[in-house]
This record gives C-alpha cells, sequence and structure tokens, in this order.
C-alpha cells in the first residue's frame, strides 16, 4: 500500500501546486486538519489560513490560502484555494460597490474626457484611411 | 506649385497616424501571449471544481439548489456583460452589443424585463445611452483580472437571483478561437444547465463540515465566479487579437496612402518644373 496521496492545489488564476503528498495541514471551517493517505472521504470549507503539504522526501511545502474548499477522496486530496479573504461582509461591501461604481457610471457624462477625444480623434483618422482606400478603390476600377 | 504644401502636411499626418497605429499593432501583438497564458491557468481549476461539483451532487441526489432549479415562469432577464475598457480594436465590442441587444429584444418581446452587469467601460457607455438598467458595474481590470474585482459585480446578480427578482441569467463575451477569429457567445450561466455525469464509481458519502448545502452553495458560488472569470479572459484575449489585426490593417491602408499621396505630389511637383520651364521657352521665343 502507498502510503503517499496526490494533492492538487488550484486557485481559479492558477495552479498552485500538484503532487504527492505524505500529510497535508490545513485550517478547516471547524477545525485544524491533519490528512494522512487513506483519509475518509471528506469536504470542508477552509478559513484564511496555511496549507502545509508533507512531501515523501521529508520536504514540506508552504501556501498560504484565503479560504477555499478542501476534498478529500480515496485518491486524491483537492484543495479549490480563494486568492481573496472571502467573508460575507466582505462580499456584502464589493457587491455594494459595483452597485455604487454602475450609478457613477451612469452620471458620468464628462470623465476622461480627454482619453476618450484623442481616441475618437484617432478613431477618424483610422476611418478616414478606410474611406480613402475605398475610394480609391472605386477610382481605379 | 499647386497643393504641394497642402499634400506635404496631409503626409506628415498619415504618417503620424501610422506611427500610432503601428504602436498599438505591436503592444497587442505582445500582449496576446500573456493574456492566453492567463487563460490557460485557469482550466485545471475550472476541471476540478467541476469535478467537485459533480461528486456533491451525486452524494446529495435528494437536494436541489436554487441554482439548478429551473423557473417556470421567466419575468426578469440578467445579463453579465464583458466588454473592453478601450476602443480601437475593430468591431469586437460592436458584433457583441448586436448579440445582446438581439437576445434582449426577443425577451423583451416576451415581457420581460432585463437587468445589466457590464463589465468594462464600453458596454457601459453603449448601453446607458440606450436606457437599460445597469445593476452593477465594474472597469479597469487591467491586464491582469483579479477575481477580487468581479466578485461584487457577479454577487449583484446571484442575489437578484436568489431573491427571484432575477429567474435567468446570461453571460456575454467574446470567445477566443485564434488570433484571427473571435466569436461573441451568450451563454446561460443560471440556471446551471444540465451537465453530463462522469462515470458513476462506487457509491459512498463524504463527513461534511459544516453541512453538505452550505458547501454545496460555496461551490456552485464559486463556480460561477469562475465562469465568469474565464469570461473576462477569453474577452481580453479577443480584444488584444482583434486590436492587433485592426491596427494592422490600419496601418497598411496608411503606408499605401502615403505612397499614393507621394506619386500625386511628384506628379504635381514635375507638373510645376514643367510648366515653368515652358513658360521661360515661351518668354524667351516671345523676346
Amino acid at each position: 500500500m502507498k502510503h503517499t496521496i496526490r494533492c492538487d492545489i488550484v486557485s481559479a488564476q492558477e495552479e498552485i501546486y500538484s503532487g504527492e503528498a505524505s500529510m497535508i495541514f490545513a485550517t478547516g471551517a471547524v477545525g485544524e486538519l491533519g490528512i494522512s493517505p487513506r483519509h475518509a472521504p471528506l469536504i470542508t470549507q477552509l478559513k484564511p489560513g496555511p496549507v502545509r503539504v508533507q512531501q515523501p522526501d521529508g520536504e514540506e511545502a508552504f501556501f498560504f490560502v484565503g479560504g477555499g474548499i478542501l476534498e478529500v477522496m480515496p485518491h486524491i486530496v483537492t484543495v479549490l484555494a480563494d486568492t481573496a479573504v472571502r467573508a460575507d461582509d466582505l462580499d456584502e461591501a464589493a457587491a455594494l460597490r459595483a452597485k455604487e461604481e454602475a450609478e457613477r457610471e451612469l452620471q458620468d457624462q464628462t470623465g476622461e474626457i480627454e482619453v476618450a477625444e484623442a481616441q475618437a480623434r484617432l478613431l477618424e483618422a483610422a476611418a478616414q484611411l478606410r474611406a480613402l482606400e475605398q475610394l480609391r478603390k472605386k477610382m481605379s476600377r | 506649385m499647386a497643393g504641394g504644401k497642402e499634400i506635404t502636411t496631409k503626409i506628415r499626418s498619415i504618417e503620424n497616424t501610422r506611427k500610432v497605429t503601428s504602436a498599438l499593432e505591436m503592444v497587442s501583438a505582445s500582449k496576446i501571449r500573456k493574456s492566453q497564458d492567463l487563460m490557460n491557468a485557469t482550466r485545471p481549476y475550472a476541471r476540478m471544481i467541476r469535478r467537485v461539483m459533480g461528486h456533491l451532487s451525486k452524494a446529495n441526489p435528494e437536494y436541489r439548489h436554487p441554482f439548478t432549479v429551473r423557473r417556470e415562469e421567466t419575468k426578469k432577464v440578467g445579463y453579465i456583460i464583458v466588454s473592453t475598457d478601450r476602443g480601437l480594436c475593430g468591431g469586437l465590442n460592436t458584433n457583441l452589443f448586436k448579440l445582446v441587444l438581439g437576445s434582449i429584444q426577443e425577451w423583451q418581446g416576451k415581457g420581460a424585463e432585463v437587468s445589466l452587469v457590464t463589465l468594462g467601460k464600453k458596454a457601459s457607455a453603449f448601453f446607458k445611452n440606450i436606457k437599460i438598467e445597469i445593476a452593477a458595474h465594474a472597469s479597469n481590470l487591467g491586464e491582469k483580472p483579479q477575481i477580487e474585482d468581479l466578485i461584487g459585480s457577479i454577487k449583484v446578480m446571484l442575489d437578484a437571483y436568489r431573491e427571484k427578482n432575477i429567474d435567468l441569467v446570461y453571460v456575454v463575451y467574446n470567445d477566443f478561437v485564434n488570433t484571427m477569429t473571435q466569436h461573441p457567445v451568450l451563454e446561460q450561466l443560471l440556471p446551471l444547465p444540465d451537465t453530463d455525469d462522469e462515470e458513476i464509481r462506487d457509491i459512498w458519502d463524504y463527513i461534511y463540515e459544516p453541512d453538505a448545502e452550505a458547501l454545496l452553495d460555496t461551490v456552485l458560488v464559486r463556480y460561477i465566479e469562475a465562469d465568469v472569470y474565464q469570461a473576462v479572459l477569453e474577452n481580453l484575449a479577443s480584444e488584444h487579437a482583434a486590436r492587433m489585426i485592426a491596427m494592422k490593417n490600419a496601418t497598411d491602408n496608411a503606408g499605401e496612402l502615403i505612397d499614393e499621396l507621394k506619386l500625386v505630389f511628384n506628379k504635381a511637383r514635375q507638373a510645376a518644373i514643367t510648366q515653368e520651364i515652358s513658360e521661360i521657352v515661351g518668354g524667351a521665343a516671345a523676346v
């Protein structure tokens, strides 16, 4: 019987770790977890904190996760890590910000005029070029 | 010399435009690569979260999360529209908005209301002008969008869906096929379309901490966020590709135009010289 288990740690933005482990430590929603091979199937939320992976050669890999989900299957441990620290009130604040952003955007008639203007001018120039090109083709026909 | 000065001014102005367009082209070309790498980096997460979702739903066949239940009646439809912050990327945004407008009209024809979440300045600028409700907005996501910047906007939609203010949610973005091709796509985000179950292995049940329903909820929210995040990245890669092509065309056109104008200029100069000579010759003959 193997005394290691496969461990994958991923976040939405990147793959963080993938390899064999002899033991995995993490902070679960209801307490500290130590997972060794042949652990019973488990699924839990993680609290923000470190995840330690003991590799078979005795080395230890150390990651910080902002929360997430840990799943233990007979043959594999999967950590879906959050890149951001998540909490209900934090999410609520973010949602509020997004709403405010929408209102600001609706009222904002003048903002960033300069950039818009410069861009409009460039756009116009590009359009002119295209029009001239078409005209030229028509003339040469 | 007729029009000589005007022609040189025009040539110079087109040369300046060409400098800008070719710089933009090169910048976009170098960014495509990076945004593609970002796109690929999200794949493992999507794969694994789908697997966990599959396990969870198989272990709890009796529990139906609101996100997976189809509503009988659709009174209000939500759209998460992923657009760019900047223009000069050909018809990328326009094609996308056309697709959205078609779908909006269809739903409005059926008597449903519409609510939008816009990501990127172009979408908000467009839909604000045609007076469609914008519930939330996020922009300036940058070259390396962070999922944190999307959480708020997505939550606005999810909350509205939970409270049954919205019965159907779409996400709309440009799918990056390759550098030459990007397709606008409209995907149903909520209720979650049924997924094909992977092969059923032996039946087991988990130990849940804290409980199955809360966990499933968290997993589904993460899944939706990852989906939208992926859409943002696809759109970013599409933006760079479309801009590169648009600017390449503009640069080429400018080059051709400059050649043409130079020819006109040379002809005008030659005509002036010829005229001068014939005037002198004519004058000499008259004397």
